[in-house]
């Protein structure tokens, strides 16, 4: 499904290379693929279209860098193009008022309370004294459960059991908070739909009266293509100044952060990781455009590997397999090179599909592997590096003793390189997918 | 206003704008041109069906089409037709089991409603003539337990409730036991939500199920996922993860007398042969209605 969406994309790809610049018909099918990842992460139709059709016309023309494959540059275009619609600065909360009034408004179970009690407990953190004001009069216990958080949080809770008038816990609130210095009011209101007016009204005359610096739309991460109405209607009712997105920390691909985003232009604030207090963090653009696309971290991954791999390395590399003169030698600088991205399980979850493909698989294990074969090849000499049919049983012996391995461990590894090697002639021009993508030498991890 | 004409309300409300788009579509091009397709298909994606659901459906128009031309049924009629096909038409009533306490548990996700809809549950029964008791087994939550002992007491029904950091599988075991000893007809047991995703979570209703099984065979005799109609694709997902954990039986969708569609049952009922039980139309406890595809499949494509 999604998870191949980057291999698919590379796929569309394939037939692109070499040549000079991106066209409309050969990025079609590619798009395409974007358009269907979009939409299976919950995006928005309408936001899903402007959006195809932006990326369409930043990646039409674009060079198709030689050093690079044409896939991946249109996932970078792609990912960047989403991360900058996201949100390209963080956006810091209003506190400027005396007392600051934030305001939470929702669907309903959208997380607002358990929002409302999270933003306490960071504000609390930084040094404000927040008061958390339950303004949901009409879900059973609502209040009681705001009491709980702040019982939890060692935060004042003002509550008016069986008030059923917000404005009126309203006035009282602002009154108790300047009574007892809190200098930042949290209003829990009730989950109410976009479509209600009559309780949409009740919000606005309850914004009216507060005059809140911060009204934040709290959508749960799973929600679908009615993200769109859902923002609207509130931001027109309401002017939002942000947004929370929860539950982050199931597996929805959360879509409706590109949609909220694109309609109203709000920032998204902050994210809910969890049903516990402290499972909130700041909201990071970049890391949701990935998750969105179905990619794991691919971004940041081909930047780790652009610094950490140098390019002529790279060029003389490629043209060496190409020519199918790939030397042990160079197989030593490319697992040297590996290593530098970080423990091969950490690579492997930022791809696409990696956490997937990893369950059950003991990727320690083949990274003991590279670790025996790098101590192998260390073991010969240059001249053996270069010419392996020098090795007779007698030098096998010696490299296998030196390196610590058995002599049939030496074989099957010299086995595989032969393989590969072969492979590479075949493929001629094999993509330096060792630079670009860290992942795997052909043949040797197994399934790919 | 009955029960019928409150689900056709709250479904006419619902789906208004997809069968405005439609019959534009429809109207304005009898034809099945590439254009109107697209529009049939932004249609179907807008209501949730997914990018999958979606082409099935336009492949099933095309197919009708082709086959019986511009003389057979309109895109309705057909969209409707394989719409109903997919949500199997299977009773949505509850099971009964004779001699003793049904036990029904609720589970899904954080927020979708489980806790209305057991108390909802409760109250339609309580209408035809049955005996029902509740358990707040969601023991995690805050007020979770007020929560539900507010619609007992609103509904007049026992709850059955232990104390926070209990054991749920412990409460739901006093739950069966006091079931047994007053000798109703139902027990709704009011779950914790859960993401689907979290291995811990699922085992720990795992085992409720697995003690409540010990206590009385067959129990839990049914095993609803309360799904939020506004839900997008990952819907799919919960419904999946869910069924392999603890058999579910069927689906109760909540939350639709808002604008969402909740056209992602179809691809759940598809993939998995869960059939819908019910649908919940607002926050009263008269707002739940039994489930009817036709009637679903109808108003998704009829005025
Ligand atoms: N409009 C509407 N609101 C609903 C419906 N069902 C439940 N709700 C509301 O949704 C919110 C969450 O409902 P709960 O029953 O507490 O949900 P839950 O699944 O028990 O939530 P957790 O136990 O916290 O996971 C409440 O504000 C309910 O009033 C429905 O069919 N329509
Ligand atoms: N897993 C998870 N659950 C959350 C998160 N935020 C809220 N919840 C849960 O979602 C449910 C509804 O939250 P609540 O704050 O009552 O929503 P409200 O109706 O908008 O006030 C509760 O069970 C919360 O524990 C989150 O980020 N992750
Ligand atoms: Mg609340
Ligand atoms: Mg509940």
């Amino acid at each position: 499904m999604f998870e191949s969406f980057s291999s698919k994309l590379q796929g569309a790809f394939r037939n692109l290379r070499g040549l000079g610049r991106i066209s409309e018909s050969n990025i079609a099918e590619a798009l395409r693929e974007v358009r269907l990842a979009l939409l299976e992460a919950d995006v928005n139709f309408k936001v899903a279209r402007d959006f195809i059709e932006r990326v369409k016309i930043k990646a039409l023309g674009a060079e198709v860098i030689a050093s690079i494959q044409p896939g991946q540059q249109i996932v970078k275009i792609i990912s960047d193009e989403l991360t900058e619609l996201l949100g390209s600065t963080q956006a810091a909360l209003d506190l400027s008022g005396t007392p600051s009034c934030l305001l939470m408004v929702g669907l309903h179970g959208a997380g607002k309370t358990t929002s409302s009690g999270k933003l306490a407990r960071l504000l609390l953190k930084q040094g404000r004294l927040p008061l958390l004001v339950a303004a949901d009069v009409y879900r059973p216990a609502a209040m009681d459960q705001l009491e709980t958080l702040g019982q939890q949080l060692g935060i004042p809770v003002f509550l008016k059991r069986g008030e059923t008038d917000v404005l009126k816990i309203a006035r009282e609130a602002l009154d108790f908070a300047k009574a007892n210095q809190r200098n930042t009011l949290i209003f829990d209101t009730a989950g109410r739909l976009q479509i209600d007016e009559a309780l949409v009204q009740e919000l606005v005359r309850l914004r009216d009266f507060v005059k809140p610096q911060e009204i934040l739309l709290v959508l749960d991460a799973a929600t679908g293509q009615e993200a769109v109405n859902v923002a609207t209607h509130f931001d027109s009712a309401l002017q939002l100044t942000g947004a929370i997105l929860t539950k982050l920390d199931g597996d929805a691909r959360g879509g409706a952060a590109l949609s909220l985003k694109a309609v109203t232009g709000r920032p998204i604030k902050f994210i809910g990781t969890g049903e516990k207090l402290d499972e909130f963090e700041p909201f990071h653009p970049e890391r949701m455009a990935s998750r969105i696309l179905g990619m794991g971290d691919v971004v940041s991954l081909v930047e780790r590997a652009a610094e950490a791999v140098d390019e002529d390395d790279l060029k003389r590399m490629e043209e060496k397999m190409r020519r199918g003169q790939f030397t042990l030698e160079d197989f030593l600088d490319q697992l040297r090179q590996m290593k530098k991205l970080g423990p091969l399980e950490n690579v492997m979850k930022m791809l696409p599909g990696g956490a997937e493909a990893m369950k059950g698989q003991d990727l320690s294990k083949q990274e003991r592997e590279f670790k025996h074969m790098e101590a192998m090849i260390c073991g010969m000499t240059s001249q053996e590096r270069r010419t392996p049919a020098l090795l007779n049983a007698k030098r096998r012996i010696r490299v296998a003793k030196g390196s610590g391995v058995t002599v049939t461990e030496l074989n099957t590894m010299m086995n595989k390189f032969a393989q590969m090697q072969q492979m590479m002639k075949k493929m001629g021009k094999f993509q330096k997918m060792m630079g670009k993508m860290g992942g795997g030498l052909p043949g040797m991890l197994g399934r790919r | 206003m009955g029960l019928f004409s409150k689900f056709k309300a709250g479904l006419a409300q619902t789906h208004s704008r997809l069968v405005h788009e439609i019959k534009r579509i429809v109207t304005r091009s009898p034809k099945l041109t590439g254009s109107s397709l697209e529009e049939l298909e932004h249609a179907l994606i807008g209501a949730d069906f997914g990018p999958a659901m979606t082409l099935q459906i336009i492949a099933a128009v095309k197919l009708a089409y082709e086959t019986r031309g511009a003389t057979g049924p309109d895109v309705f009629a057909i969209a409707r037709a394989e719409v109903e096909k997919n949500l199997a038409s299977s009773p949505s009533d509850l099971l009964q089991v004779p001699g003793g306490p049904t036990v029904v548990s609720i589970v899904g996700v954080n927020g979708t409603g489980k806790t209305t809809t057991s108390a909802k549950l409760a109250h339609y029964f309580q209408a035809q003539k049955k005996t029902v008791l509740l358990a707040a087994c969601d023991t995690f939550r805050a007020a979770a337990i007020e929560q539900i002992k507010v619609w007992g007491h609103r509904l007049k029904v026992e709850v059955i409730a232990g104390s926070y950091g209990a054991d749920a599988a412990s409460v739901a075991h006093d739950a069966v036991t006091a079931a047994q000893a007053r000798g109703v007809d139902y027990l709704f047991l009011d779950t914790a939500g859960r993401l689907h995703t979290k291995h811990n979570l699922m085992q720990e209703l795992q085992k409720l199920h697995r003690v409540i099984g010990k206590q009385r065979a067959g129990a839990p005799h049914e095993v609803l996922l309360v799904l939020d109609a506004t839900t997008g694709m990952n819907a799919l997902n919960q419904a999946r993860e869910f069924h392999k954990a603890v058999p579910l039986t069927g689906l109760i969708v909540t939350k639709l007398d808002g604008t969402s569609k909740g056209g992602m049952v179809v691809a759940i009922q598809k993939e998995l042969g869960l059939p819908v039980k019910f649908i919940g139309l607002g926050e009263q406890p008269e707002d739940l209605q039994p489930f009817d595809a036709k009637q679903f499949a109808q108003a998704l494509f009829e005025e």
